[in-house]
């Protein structure tokens, strides 16, 4: 039971941490900027995580997850204004937190439909421009509520033709204003245990081994029984609804909630990429690791700021040629024989 | 109907731009069989080259063009070279679609250090006004013209090359198959350089044009027009040239109508609508070509 | 009833007769032998039979059931089994992961019960982990079965694929070259696990083989085929002495 080890090990270093930070928090170490760090590294952490499931353990890369994030945003945030008068806040924010996972969910599985019939960079760019598509058609959604019920518009709030009571709830590009604060760092902490506990326990299953074989050799899964499809499409919908968790996260920690490039668009989603692939592709405590310290490091040495990015760029290429080049694992071999680092058991 | 033309006319030259970016995009991808992510930033470097040298000469940007083609084919040779060639061979196709997109971030990065966050108004390439008319009613512009005219001579040239030289008939041997080719004495890293020499010495050009005609240039200027160029490609079949030619152009016609006709907001969704749709229906694009897995 | 039985099977890849008119019957634990020359079309039976290529025409039937054009996922459930001549094995999972995987259809819980690791599944789990330790045993790995598939031995790497066809339960194993690649020690050792998966499983196989040694040593009955034809069709003796069959091999 050496997996069940090692998993512990992992929900160990995300509870120290969480100690740590909480206590600095709480008695007044870490200053406000600090702490207004803590809950969007929870919610990137666990994008990371739902992305390595795809990334690592299905072995499709995507590069439109921000989009499922926004979709988790956008429903939860909706629901949370809608009702804000009229469900107390807890039981409310776990409604929300349902309601932008199923949705999150569902979308994936609608995506995934077109999406999983397809292979590799194909996927890839399909993947990329459901993203988009997602991003560019909520900027295009104007939602009012008023005592007739529910407007909707694809072409500017006047459209809606609300009572002068209603309520503008989705503003087009402008979007969500006023959802209520309920993110904090504990809640994200909770959030990424559980995705943790969901992505790990699957990987030890019957049917995390079936899509790790769709991984590693689909046509020999065809022939070993496997219903190729079936797991693709699991492993792709957990996926969508656990970076549709971190999306609740997101619209509830923020004041004005709009579908901008900047948190949805491709290069968002790249750099989610990044922290699963320097965390290790397949590694999903990597992917914890990675997401928390470069997500703080380059906030805490601001110089570091202007070139982190450089950086970054340049480890990921060397990272994918010391791991994948044909030459280069040759030479590992010779040199390095028999050692058994971490990273030889991350895997594509 | 005049205003209806004039969008068309704008469509058609949107879409030679892309045409260009694409046949980069298809060639790389027919013979290297990669996606080439950052295929879009080359066309970003291209245009800052042009933006510096031309800045420097006070405006000649004939030598901007020519010191940009001959940087970007520099800048595609080097990053075959020093990011691509070590994965050929690689067990996860992945990897080298990874390492790619580490490039384009690496390019956009440089960039931003470099020339800064704030979009620098560039000028125009292409001095000539353009015609008129139906009485000034229909009025084309120079660089609409221009960008169409210089999209059709590279496809001819391209086509020209491929059919008739000996390394446009290597190419083509290497796209079959690169074991084979090998065996045939084919130089199958040569090709492939020389391949990407081609791809980034066109994305230098179309950088010229896509300024031209919408004159703000920033580092992210390239990755959108790459990857609406890659749907074109796709469109039209990848590895396809006179495919891409075709998926660049109705891709740029689709695009300015619906902006004008539909939504402007919604007009990117629906060329990537477009995407989705070819690759469920047709995934080998217009003119493609099926490949099948052998077990 | 005959375990197999295949009827005028047919399929073209642009203007080329692959397989032509193929027929075979396999009674109920033999092991056939399907040989011939490179290209003779021997893989392709072999993709036909589990779906991998759907025939232009032809039947095949499998223990009464007709298994044609159904998809390859189907077709192993219904019984068939197979291993590849460029061995595909799960190569980033360990060596037990990839039996376990063969097993995912006998042994079942529910994908809550899987996420959850509650009700059924350390039950169901140490069922599974107690048959593919068993498996692997016979097999011989039993020792290796921590180790990532791709750092096995070759030798190893063609017997855990047959242990993991062998987790699906099937009535009828397709090997597909086994012994290629194989030095005589090895080609040996492969002989009497091919004979100790016969005798232990009660195991009807057809296996493609180049190997004409590994043929005239374990085959009972052979097919020839010679241009996606079959050439020469019987037991095993009397097959290999056809003058046909030896012009196909040695030329004229």
């Amino acid at each position: 039971m050496n997996k069940t080890k090692d998993n512990l090990i992992t929900y160990g270093i995300v509870i120290v941490a969480y100690i740590i930070l909480q206590t600095l928090a709480v008695t007044g170490i870490l200053s406000s900027h600090m702490k207004g760090l803590l809950v969007p590294m929870t919610y990137y952490a666990v994008i990371a995580v739902a992305l390595n499931l795809c990334v690592g353990i299905l072995g499709e890369l995507s590069i439109g997850h921000c989009g499922f994030m926004c979709i988790g945003a956008f429903t939860s945030a909706f629901f949370s204004k809608l009702t804000e008068a009229s469900i107390p806040a807890a039981p409310r924010f776990i409604l929300a937190f349902i309601i932008g996972i199923a949705f999150a969910a569902l979308f994936g599985f609608l995506i995934g439909i077109p999406v999983l019939r397809l292979k590799g960079d194909y996927l890839a760019i399909v993947t990329l421009a459901f993203g988009e598509i997602i991003k560019n058609v909520i900027n295009a959604f104007y939602i009012g509520v008023d005592k007739n019920g529910v407007h909707f518009s694809l072409k500017n709030a006047m459209e809606l033709n609300m009572e002068p009571d209603g309520q503008l709830i989705v503003n087009g590009a402008m979007g969500i204003t006023g959802t209520p604060h309920n993110s904090s760092f504990t809640v994200g902490i909770i959030v990424l245990l559980l995705s943790l506990f969901v992505v790990l326990n699957l990987i030890n299953s019957r049917d995390g081994r079936a899509i790790m074989a769709v991984r590693d050799n689909y046509i020999a899964a065809e022939a070993t029984g496997i219903n190729v499809t079936g797991y693709k499409m699991m492993a792709f919908v957990i996926s969508a609804a656990i970076a549709g968790a971190a999306g609740v996260l997101f619209s509830h920690n923020i004041t004005t909630l709009t579908a901008s490039s900047q948190y949805f668009g491709f290069n968002a989603s790249i750099m989610i990429l990044v922290y699963v692939v320097l965390g290790g592709i397949g590694n999903i405590r990597g992917s914890v690791i990675a997401a928390c310290v470069l997500y703080l490091l380059p906030e805490l040495l601001r110089g570091l700021n202007t070139y982190r990015m450089l950086i970054y760029s340049i480890v990921l290429i060397v990272m994918m040629i010391y791991t994948w080049s044909p030459k280069v694992l040759e030479w590992r071999k010779r040199t390095l024989g028999k050692i058994n680092l971490p990273w030889k058991k991350a895997n594509i | 109907m005049s205003s209806f033309l004039t969008y068309l006319i704008s469509g058609l030259s949107l879409g030679s731009i892309y045409a260009i970016i694409a046949l980069g995009y298809t060639m790389v991808y027919g013979i290297a069989k990669m996606l080439n992510f950052a295929h879009g930033d080359f066309i970003m470097v291209g245009c800052y080259i042009i933006f510096t040298v031309s800045g420097a000469l006070s405006g000649n940007s004939i030598v901007g063009i020519i010191v940009a083609i001959v940087l970007c084919t520099l800048l595609g040779i080097t990053t075959e070279f020093v990011a691509y060639r070590p994965l050929r061979g690689a067990a996860s196709p992945l990897a080298v679609l990874i390492t790619a997109i580490g490039v384009s971030y690496f390019l956009e990065n440089l960039a931003l250090l470099i020339f800064g966050a704030d979009i620098k108004s560039f000028t125009s390439v292409i001095k000539w006004e353009g015609l008129t008319f139906a009485d000034g009613n229909l009025r084309i512009q120079g660089v609409t013209i221009v960008t169409i005219v210089v999209s059709l001579v590279v496809l001819l040239v391209l086509q020209l090359f491929i059919k008739k030289t000996k390394q446009g008939q290597a190419m083509l041997a290497v796209a079959e198959d690169k074991g084979a080719a090998t065996l045939m004495g084919i130089n199958v890293n040569n090709t492939i350089m020389l391949t990407f020499a081609i791809g980034s010495a066109l994305a230098a050009i179309a950088g010229a044009l896509l300024c031209s005609a919408y004159p703000s240039l920033s580092p992210y200027t390239g990755a959108m027009p790459g990857i609406k160029a890659f749907v074109a490609a796709v469109l039209g079949g990848i590895g396809s040239i006179p495919g891409a030619m075709i998926g660049g152009l109705l891709l740029g016609i689709v695009e300015i109508l619906s902006k004008t006709y539909i939504s402007s907001q919604l007009s990117d969704a629906i060329v990537f609508g477009i995407l989705v749709v070819v690759l469920l229906v047709k995934p080998t694009g217009i003119l493609g070509k099926k490949i099948q897995e052998k077990v | 009833m005959a375990l197999l039985e295949v009827n005028n099977l047919c399929i073209s890849f642009g203007g080329l007769r692959a397989v032509d008119d193929f027929n075979l019957t396999i009674e109920k634990g033999q092991l056939y032998g399907l040989i011939g020359p490179n290209g003779a079309g021997k893989t392709t039976v072999f993709n036909l039979l589990t779906g991998v290529y759907k025939p232009n025409e032809g039947r095949i039937k499998l223990d009464g059931n007709d298994i044609t054009r159904k998809s390859t996922t189907e077709i192993n459930h219904a019984g068939i089994a197979r291993t590849f001549q460029n061995i595909r094995l799960f190569k980033n999972m360990s060596v037990i992961d990839n039996v376990k995987v063969g097993l995912t259809e006998r042994f079942k819980y529910s994908a809550l019960e899987g996420i959850l690791h509650l009700g059924n599944y350390r039950k169901v789990e140490k069922e599974m982990d107690f048959e593919a330790e068993k498996l692997l045993k016979v097999f011989d790995l039993d020792k290796e079965k921590d180790i990532l598939a791709s750092n096995l031995p070759y030798g190893k790497q063609r017997k855990l694929e047959i242990a993991r066809a062998m987790a699906t339960n099937p009535k009828l194993l397709l090997l597909d070259e086994p012994a290629a690649g194989m030095n005589p020690n090895e080609t040996k050792e492969l002989m009497d696990t091919i004979a100790l998966v016969r005798k232990e499983f009660d195991m009807t196989i057809l296996l493609i083989e180049h190997d004409m040694k590994l043929v005239s040593g374990i085959c009972e009955k052979l097919t020839v085929l010679n241009f996606g034809r079959v050439l020469c069709q019987g037991e095993t003796k009397e097959v290999l002495s056809d003058p046909e069959v030896i012009k196909a091999y040695l030329g004229e």
